[in-house]
């Protein structure tokens, strides 16, 4: 094979060079910011500033609360990616298994995704009102004395019930198209060689899905870290007692409105750890299990 | 995040730029945080001072809530494109008054511009909270309020009951209003009126420092046996069903009243106005009510909440001599009584207050008097306000513990203890920031 090569050595660079300076602007640049101010104790107006090693580190890590912060981001984390996954699986399943009216099935499923995550937040802020929300009736009505301003658990439920529905929809889209790029032959064999619906999904279905689920699993894990900062800001603020803020909301909540730079630098860099290390176990642990 | 701000200072830049036209006047930003109705009347009076004189043009900019206003001023002071005037919250005037050099304070900028100032113009309650330790103010109050209790008459009428002065009073009256069918109170906002206020209502000390007026405060003495006593009463309230609380959130707190679920509800004297539209029934209002066994009698005054307007320091003259002009203009009897009839906001000088007084407005509407009825008690040593930094994020400490006080999660003891410590380790964060 002839191998593709530029005649001058700069050319190539210079057509990658938006790019790269798109990358370190908005990346790169910021990142190193948050890294220094994670070091800097410094007034809100940047007037002064000193140097303060570990202590941001350490005041944040030995908060409780960062640390009542954190499982909350783990569970809520968890639980929003897996149920948005699995119920996004299921209706695709079920509607690539339709064969009349089919577009109507994927039209109904795939709107939600249209609503931004503040409108997803209102909206389940009206459900969940005490007084106008038909949802807190409801619930109230079946003798569970829901009340999400006082209790962190029902506080919990509203927030993830909210960010799943949200969710749902774009899941069932790739899961769908992942299902019908699954060959016809293969299908066809699959259900000559086995009768069990349940069996032929399991060992043939869901392994030829899996690099589908594998990138799903990682926008859903990027989706429930960050973009529920929009549904938590409008339903519950963090509250009640700070037991529904996300480390990403408390991030905000410090430095953005708190006006503490140093924290909340602190916080964004142990994210970015956090986040980091994440990558790599998606990568180097889950993706050596699936075939392309 | 600093790119963020970066980027938030260059789009305020650009809003700056859009804003000044082919005009000869000299140009004056103001940043504010006053939305909907609120934000019409800012506009008002910016075209009335604009059209009142031809050598300045003043543009007010809506920049959200209080706490993005602040963040958006502190990223463009940051960026050397700071507005002329700022308005900043009550919890974030420690920030900024202590940002050495940020700030061009008031009371010189007024002087040092042809325009004589008094502290003695102010009324008590709002004379000292945005003034430094010689009583010299730093910002200027703008648009002030303090906590009343509003009360439903037919709610109390049906029970057979006054509106009560004091806790003790409360206490008799509180099973009556559960006969009549009520929850006896609410109340908004528990870091404002349930502990700053509380703090001035019972002329306790708040913080260390002269709670943190004279330098900058590292100790918060929030955890004290009236503060304790208080909470533990009013979660023996909520738990007899004379006390509702409905999370941290202003409007969740205040509908119930509306809703004449509740039959007294403690609000800002600045909810005035718009309960008048909301409410479909009669309606009082009167002090916020203390604890007889804390005060020995004493009627002490309560303190503002709201925000002030700050000059940045580093403009050019004819700027901030504009900047003075405005704020002559702003406290003009005339346009103190306007605001304070349109807003609910108390009007800021004794001469407003007694234009307000002369022009019959009370007669019509006596509750809009009660707020400033308030500020004008008995002010004693610890009534001024406080000034404490980091005060946002103590305030989210606050709201945390108190969420778990009347969730029955935590008992008011630890709470107390969580947010001493919590507030303790801001302040001390804050004092070495300020170094």
């Amino acid at each position: 094979m002839k191998r593709q090569q530029f005649d001058y050595i700069s050319l190539p660079y210079l057509l990658i060079a938006p790019q790269l300076a798109i990358i370190m602007i908005f990346f790169v640049w910021p990142a190193a910011q948050a890294i220094y101010q994670s070091f800097m104790l410094e007034d809100p107006f940047g007037l002064s500033s000193q140097f303060a090693g570990f202590d941001n580190f350490r005041e944040v890590l030995s908060s409780a609360h960062y640390a009542t912060s954190a499982v909350f981001t783990l569970v809520f984390s968890a639980l929003v990616a897996f149920l948005s996954m699995a119920i996004a699986l299921l209706l695709a399943v079920k509607a690539d298994g339709i064969i009349h009216g089919q577009s109507a099935y994927k039209i109904m499923l795939t709107w939600v995704y249209a609503v931004a995550p503040a409108v997803a937040g209102m909206i389940g802020t009206f459900l969940f009102d005490r007084s106008i929300g038909s949802l807190n009736h409801l619930l109230n009505a079946t003798g569970w004395p829901f009340n999400p301003q006082l209790d962190v658990f029902d506080a919990s439920f509203t927030v993830i019930l909210v960010s799943v529905w949200k969710q749902v929809s774009v899941n069932f889209i790739y899961f769908l198209a992942g299902l019908q790029s699954i060959p016809r032959a293969v299908r066809e064999a699959a259900l000559i060689d086995c009768r069990n619906g349940f069996r032929r999904f399991w060992t043939v279905t869901l392994p030829l899905l899996a690099p589908t689920g594998f990138f799903v699993l990682v926008i859903n894990i990027t989706y429930a870290f960050f973009d529920t900062f929009g549904v938590i800001d409008t339903m519950t603020r963090g509250a009640p007692g700070g037991g529904t803020a996300t480390l990403v909301y408390k991030v905000y909540q410090d430095g953005f409105l708190g006006a503490d730079l140093g924290g909340s630098s602190a916080q964004s860099v142990i994210l970015m750890i956090l986040v980091l290390a994440l990558t790599v176990v998606q990568f180097r642990v889950l993706e050596k299990r699936i075939h392309y | 995040m600093k790119a963020t701000k970066t980027l938030l200072a260059a789009a305020a830049g650009l809003a700056m730029l859009g804003a000044g036209a082919a005009h000869a006047a000299t140009e004056i930003t103001f940043w504010h945080a006053m939305g909907g109705g609120l934000g019409e009347t800012v506009n008002a009076i910016a075209k009335d001072f604009n059209a009142s004189q031809s050598e300045y043009k003043l543009t007010p900019i809506y920049k959200g809530g209080y706490e993005e206003t602040m963040t958006a001023g502190i990223a463009a002071f940051r960026a050397n494109e700071a507005p002329n005037i700022i308005q900043i919250f009550d919890a974030g005037a420690a920030t900024i008054i202590n940002a050495k050099g940020a700030v061009y304070p008031v009371a010189k900028l007024l002087n040092e511009n042809g325009v004589p100032f008094h502290a003695e113009d102010y009324i008590a309650g709002v004379r000292y909270f945005y003034a430094d330790s010689k009583g010299d103010m730093i910002g200027m109050p703008f648009n002030s309020s303090t906590p009343v209790l509003y009360y439903n008459k037919d709610a109390l009428a049906k029970a057979g009951v006054e509106p009560p002065k004091t806790w003790e009073e409360f206490e008799t009256i509180a099973p009556k209003l559960k006969a009549a069918g009520y929850i006896a109170l609410s109340q908004s906002h528990t870091p404002w009126i349930f502990s700053e206020n509380f703090h001035s209502r019972h002329n306790l000390q708040m913080a260390n420092e002269n709670n943190g007026f004279d330098g900058v405060a590292t100790e918060i003495k929030y955890n004290n046996e009236h503060m304790r006593m208080h909470f533990s009463k009013a979660r023996e309230w909520q738990q007899a069903g004379y006390f509702g609380y409905y999370g941290t959130k202003w409007g969740d707190n205040q509908k119930p009243f509306i809703d004449q679920e509740v039959a007294m509800w403690l609000g800002s004297s600045g909810s005035f106005g718009g309960l008048k539209s909301a409410a479909k029934f009669d309606f009082g209002t009167t002090n916020l009510p203390y604890w007889n066994s804390i005060t020995k009698g004493e009627d002490y005054t309560t303190f503002i909440g709201g925000a002030a307007l700050f000059a940045f320091s580093g403009k050019d003259k004819a700027q901030n001599e504009g900047v003075a002009q405005f704020f002559k203009f702003l406290t003009k009897p005339e346009t103190q009584f306007f605001w304070h009839k349109e807003t609910g906001y108390v009007p800021i000088t004794n001469a407003a207050y007694t234009l307000a007084k002369e022009s019959g407005y009370y007669k019509d509407e006596p509750d809009a008097e009660v707020g400033i009825q308030q500020l004008n008690l008995k002010s004693a040593e610890w009534n001024k306000g406080y000034r404490l930094g980091y005060y946002v994020q103590i305030r989210e400490v606050m709201n945390r513990e108190y969420d778990q006080i009347f969730a029955g999660t935590k008992s008011v003891e630890d709470a107390f203890a969580a947010i001493e410590d919590g507030s303790n380790k801001l302040l001390a964060r804050f004092a070495k920031t300020v170094q």
